[in-house]
């Protein structure tokens, strides 16, 4: 049996255990290899979609190269996202300061690429070297006529999820700094991140429903759309652990309400629809999404079924970024005929968790920021068949002879929505049915 | 053929900012090293994000585990030193994975508030004198802020030699600094060196760490590294061969640090226990092979066995049977200095042009290591050192090469020309087998020579109106 750290033991449960809070929301412990990454992080993945925005990263080279084109978020027109611009500091620049070199880029960069926007990523260093970044920002917005925002997101500064926070605090700037008139049923989409298309699955969907999406922020974004999110009637929050901050924010200033949905899986992608209609208080919209609902389980329930009668009776471990995600996953292997018996994420609060709790079956694990060693002890002892997670859990889960479902942010295939929840099956049918596996077992 | 002419002329606007960058941190390239010893797992002292992000950008190209510590700086440790997370995350490593080595890598964040770490170490060790547990530490400074990925894989492979390389009765062996090569590349090299006969320590050998069959149940620390005895042993060897010019001297722009008397593994040993340093090509092509066969008859005095004289007489006769189909192409080429140099000694024997030479690295050496050695012409070769994708983009849209060869991160550039890409090096993250593609060697070089081949064989083909059949 693998080592759990002292410090850790209180971040590890099991449903129908001793029943207790989770302890989360915590730095991640030395030395634990935790799959987390840090503050910068957080912010890089909730503003990278905005695809015709200007990111540029400030500091040495490493967090530039290593977010390069990262991630599959689309987009329908521009791509100045998927380039990676960074000061690349030197020691010279660390001694004598930045700021300068900040300034020459953005500069030539503004110029070149005529961005909707600048966001302006500080890392680690550059706080401890004291370069303003602020009001250099301040200064190019005024020379540049274009918003130029200050992300400063050093790593050390807390985890992940404070990344995120900065991430909803720098969109929180656009946002209320353009007056677009909108149609009746106006909604924003706050974080999907529109991998593989997902996004568009969506707009279809509400299209359908005879929504109007104003601003999808994270996903396909758009500077001008989010400067006029303000106009929307509803925020619909997906990945609320990324964008519930944005989303209270604007509820606060702007009155904007917000609603927690996943897409993930029939029930989840449902309710979606259903509590986007009842909020507007509409019969019309209700009997579209019902229809629309009707129709899209008619076509998919028929080619699930094949997939559940192979895979009744697996067995599935879960570790992601959001808890959220980890609760829709959760239902959508339920759907399939599978058992979860590991559940875990780098970021769930206490209400996750305690969701996961009740949802579960007992003994299922529930772990918070784990970390190789938990995982790989984790997964033999509940006997799991099949892994679902990230990039770096995917070698945990081959090396020792487990299927793996890619969940990350760089798949190609399209897990929201009801075709999404068809290419779930595929996929896990994929992995769990290979013949590749008689060889390791 | 288009005439080669002028093309040095060819001025792009340069830019202060880094366009896609063709280099990676420093903590990235020793954390490969460390990979390389028996028993060891690096910790980087820094944020947790740095661990994360080389973790993953390593996995992406190795898909294998990939487990790097991390100190987590928090905000307590950048103001009051990282002593605390720097003892706290040692700890927790060794309760979880009992580690014979622990590799430690600095970061921009922790030298830049000037941690010490070899006293960081020391303090650690203090009173601990009896811990029969207690690992073996190697080190690297390594802050992202100084040169490449390279720089700290060097400093890296430097750091071990010194801390660990132990004075004893002389032996006849040699050290084989391969440089970053790939797991099949340095499975090959220790079966040459096997059939010599010889002892030897290859370092670092990343080819299991990075590249294992698979597991009943979850390794902590994977198989493979060079053993801490043959690190040891360096110090009693007859000689050294070292892979790459380049390496890691050089001066570093930005670098304000006096590192003149920067050595290499290979150049300290000779320093300090006068063991024979041998800098060689990395031996791709025939020429360099031929100079790394050379010298292991030298020093083992016995011919080269007759299974790698057949490999080289079948490189040279598939040379003959492809050579018009690669005559006279333009290529650009990309990515470290030591990697682009060797492969310009290999196209120069096939007669494919280079006309972009490009590297992220800055050692300020790359283009009169090309000139001396009679590479390139420089009056019809680009040469760009410190250079990023979009520089390169730039002057490859006016030149328009007929293939690239590099690693997978210029596949957009090839996209958008619409010529092949030959990915070689690290990293490869966009086609699976990147760590089992050799390109060392006679054998590793017909395995590169055959894919350029195949690689304008198929573009011709594709682009035919007409679907043959035969070449």
């Amino acid at each position: 049996m693998s080592y759990i750290l002292e410090e850790r033991k209180k971040q590890i449960a099991r449903v129908g255990g001793a029943v207790r809070d989770i302890d989360c929301g915590k730095v991640s412990v030395a030395g634990s290899v935790s799959q987390r990454a840090c503050v910068f992080c957080g912010s890089r993945v909730v503003l990278y979609p905005v695809a015709d925005a200007l990111h540029i990263i400030h500091g040495p080279i490493g967090c530039a190269s290593y977010t390069w084109d990262i991630r599959g978020s689309l987009s329908s027109g521009p791509e100045l996202h998927r380039l990676s611009f960074s000061t690349d500091l030197r020691e010279k620049d660390v001694v004598f300061g930045g700021i300068e070199k900040l300034r020459k880029s953005l500069d030539e960069l503004i110029d070149k690429h005529s961005p909707k926007a600048a966001f302006v990523y500080s890392t680690c260093i550059v706080g401890v070297i004291g370069d303003d970044v602020e009001s250099l920002c301040a200064q190019m917005e005024k020379e540049k006529g274009i918003p130029v925002i200050a992300v400063e997101a050093p790593g050390f500064q807390g985890s992940k999820k404070d990344g995120y926070k900065i991430a909803c605090e720098a969109l929180f700037k656009l946002v209320g700094t353009i007056e677009k008139p909108v149609p009746k049923y106006t909604i924003n989409i706050l974080g999907d991140f529109n991998l593989a298309g997902e996004l568009w699955i969506l707009l279809e969907y509400y299209k359908k429903m005879g929504i109007h999406v104003n601003a999808s922020i994270t996903g396909d974004g758009r500077v001008d759309d989010i400067r006029n999110a303000h106009n929307a009637s509803l925020n619909v929050v997906q990945c609320s652990g990324s964008m519930i901050h944005l989303a209270k924010m604007m509820k606060e200033k702007y009155n904007v309400p917000f609603l927690r949905v996943s897409y993930f899986g029939i029930e989840d992608m449902s309710d979606a629809l259903y509590d986007v209609a009842k909020f507007f208080k509409s019969d019309e919209l209700m009997d579209a999404a019902r229809k629309l609902v009707k129709e899209e389980l008619g076509r998919l329930l028929p080619a699930l079924s094949f997939y559940k009668q192979a895979l009744t009776g697996k067995r599935a471990a879960i570790y992601v970024g959001g808890a959220f995600k980890a609760i829709s996953l959760v239902k959508a292997l339920r759907l399939i005929g599978m058992k979860t018996v590991v559940i875990g994420s780098q970021t769930g609060d206490k209400e996750d968790y305690k969701l996961i709790q009740q949802l579960c079956d007992d003994d299922t694990i529930i772990v918070d920021d784990s970390n190789p060693v938990e995982l790989s002890a984790f997964v033999k002892e509940t006997k799991a068949d099949l892994f679902i997670g990230g990039v770096k859990e995917r070698p945990i889960a081959y090396k020792i002879g487990l299927g793996f479902c890619d969940h990350n942010h760089e798949r190609k295939e399209a897990l929201a929505g009801y075709d999404g929840m068809l290419n779930f099956a595929k996929e896990v049918y994929a992995t769990c049915m290979s013949p590749v596996w008689k060889f390791v077992k | 053929m288009d005439a080669i002419k002028n093309i040095p002329q060819i001025k792009k606007p340069s830019y202060v900012s880094s366009r896609n960058a063709c280099k990676l941190c420093a903590p990235l390239g020793a954390s490969l090293v460390f990979k390389g010893i028996e028993g060891c797992i690096p910790m980087i002292h820094g944020s947790q994000g740095c661990a994360t992000y080389i973790r993953r950008y390593m996995i992406s190209h190795y898909k294998e585990p990939m487990d790097i510590a991390s100190s987590n700086f928090s905000e307590e440790s950048t103001i009051y030193g990282g002593n605390k997370n720097f003892v706290q995350g040692i700890d927790n490593i060794r309760k979880q994975y009992s580690p014979k080595v622990m590799g430690i890598a600095s970061t921009c964040l922790s030298e830049t508030i000037g941690e010490d770490i070899p006293a960081l170490i020391a303090e650690y060790k203090t009173g601990k004198e009896d811990d029969k547990t207690m690992p073996l530490f190697v080190h690297a400074s390594t802050p992202s802020y100084q040169g490449t990925h390279m720089d700290g894989f060097h400093e890296a492979v430097l750091g071990a030699i010194k801390s660990l390389s132990k004075e004893g009765t002389k032996q006849e062996r040699i050290n084989l600094f391969s440089g970053f090569i790939s797991p099949a590349d340095i499975r090959m090299l220790k079966e040459i060196m096997n059939d010599f006969e010889i002892e030897y320590t290859l370092f670092p050998d990343y080819s299991e760490s990075l590249d294992n069959p698979c597991w009943k149940d979850y390794h902590l620390i994977p198989e493979g590294g060079t053993p801490v005895k043959d690190i040891e042993n360096t110090a009693n060897a007859k000689a050294s061969i070292e892979f790459g010019t380049v390496l890691n001297k050089g001066s570093i722009p930005g670098r304000i640090l006096d590192k003149k008397g920067v050595l290499s593994a290979g150049e300290w040993l000779q320093d300090k226990y006068l063991i024979e340093n041998n800098t060689v090509l990395l031996p791709t092509g025939i020429d360099a092979s031929d100079k790394f066969f050379g010298l292991l008859e030298k020093y083992t005095g016995k011919k080269m066995p007759l299974k790698y004289a057949l490999q080289r007489g079948r490189l040279v006769d598939s040379y003959i049977d492809s050579h018009k189909y690669v005559f006279g192409k333009k290529a650009m080429i990309y990515g470290e200095e030591d990697l682009v140099i060797s492969l310009c000694s290999f196209l120069a024997e096939i007669g494919i042009t280079p006309i972009i030479i490009a590297s992220g690295g800055e050692s300020g050496l790359l283009k009169n290591e090309l000139v001396s050695r009679s590479l390139i012409d420089p009056d019809t070769t680009i040469v760009m050192s410190g250079a990023d994708f979009e520089s390169m983009r730039d002057i490859a849209l006016e030149v328009h090469p007929d293939i690239l060869i590099g690693n997978s991160k210029g596949y957009y550039i090839s996209r958008e020309l619409g010529v092949p890409l030959v990915r070689i090096g690290f990293p490869i993250h966009d086609r699976a087998g990147g760590p089992r593609q050799k390109q060392l060697c006679y054998e590793g070089t017909q395995e590169l020579f055959d894919r350029i081949v195949n690689a304008l064989l198929e573009y011709k083909q594709e682009h035919s109106p007409i679907g043959y059949k035969y070449m």
